[in-house]
């Protein structure tokens, strides 16, 4: 099972991601923003950081590299793709997911140990936990808020498609305490917290991150 | 030497940290006038000569596909001399 780990100019968090993917047991495969080839992975990884600088917009300009194309259409045919922080940006910037991740409201950069709820462990990212887990990761980003109209909320609402909820006050505006959502499909699922940095207590507040990536392992081999 | 400006702005129902904490920051210095305060970005694209309909029209598209995100902004795209 490969999984690929996009690096674009400013991400920072792809070595920690390829090494949870490892981890996980699964095969980490390093993708290269410049580099159309998708290096037949089974799945793709966009991990956080600041990419092409964040400028213009975060994720603006990464959505137009070369292997976004490719990944692109292959989340069109059902490849699972997971965004993290920055990674996120990327899929909403892409239209892969709707929304747009906005300025955190009180316009500090958060880093901590944020409590998270799952709820929905049905997309091939979190089959591994139960519904309604509270898991603690960490959260660091400053443009965190979760942004979109009422009629995007309350579709997403319906149908099932917020994946993770902060849990206690609200850490940056997010609509409804969206952490992460999915597609349709829910196939893509981007998230604003890192669960990367939380799959060993000796370098994570907990080791409760690892179950994106086994999720994604074992989704596979069924 | 003329040049086509785009203006983005956030729109009315997305929260602006950025003009917030501006509009609090002139309070603090004692510029009274700003009931409110909206941030934005402009971009300035130089062009050979007049703009010519054609090129005008591309820059709006730019605005659309890459410049602003629809989603949160909206964009007034216009010619300066």
């Amino acid at each position: 099972m490969r999984v690929g780990v996009i690096t674009f100019p400013g991400t920072l968090d792809d070595r920690d991601a390829a090494r949870a993917v490892n981890r996980s047991g699964a095969q980490a495969v390093l993708l290269w923003h410049g580099d159309a080839d998708l290096k037949k992975v089974d799945a793709v990884i966009l991990p956080g950081g600041f990419s092409y600088g964040d400028y213009l917009r975060a994720g603006a300009i990464s959505r137009f590299s070369p292997v976004m194309n490719s990944v692109i259409e292959a989340a069109g045919e059902g490849m699972p793709v997971l965004g993290i922080c920055n990674g996120f940006q990327v899929l909403c910037e892409s239209h892969l997911l709707p929304g747009a991740l906005t300025r955190n409201s009180d316009l500090h950069f958060l880093c901590r140990d944020q409590e998270i709820e799952i709820t929905n462990n049905m997309t091939p990212w979190t089959t591994t936990f139960s519904l309604k887990e509270r898991i603690v990761i960490p959260l660091k980003n400053g443009e965190g808020s979760f942004q979109c109209d009422d009629k995007t909320l309350a579709q997403l609402e319906d149908e099932g498609r917020v994946v993770a909820r902060y849990v206690g006050e609200n850490p940056n505006g997010s609509r409804n305490l969206i952490a992460g959502i999915s597609n349709e499909r829910g196939n893509v699922v981007g998230l604003m917290p890192h669960p990367e940095h939380a799959i060993d207590p000796l370098t994570g507040p907990t080791a409760q991150g690892l179950g994106f990536f086994t999720s994604i392992l074992n989704s596979m081999v069924k | 030497m003329a040049k086509i400006v785009v203006e983005v702005m956030l729109k009315p129902e997305i929260l602006d940290p950025q003009g917030n904490a501006v509009a609090s920051a002139l309070a603090r210095l004692g510029f009274s006038v700003a009931k409110s305060v909206r941030q934005g970005k402009r971009f300035e694209i130089e062009v050979e000569g007049e703009p010519t309909a054609s090129q005008i029209a591309q820059v709006e598209k730019a605005a659309e596909v890459l410049l602003s995100n629809p989603v949160i902004e909206t964009y007034v795209v216009r010619v300066e001399k």
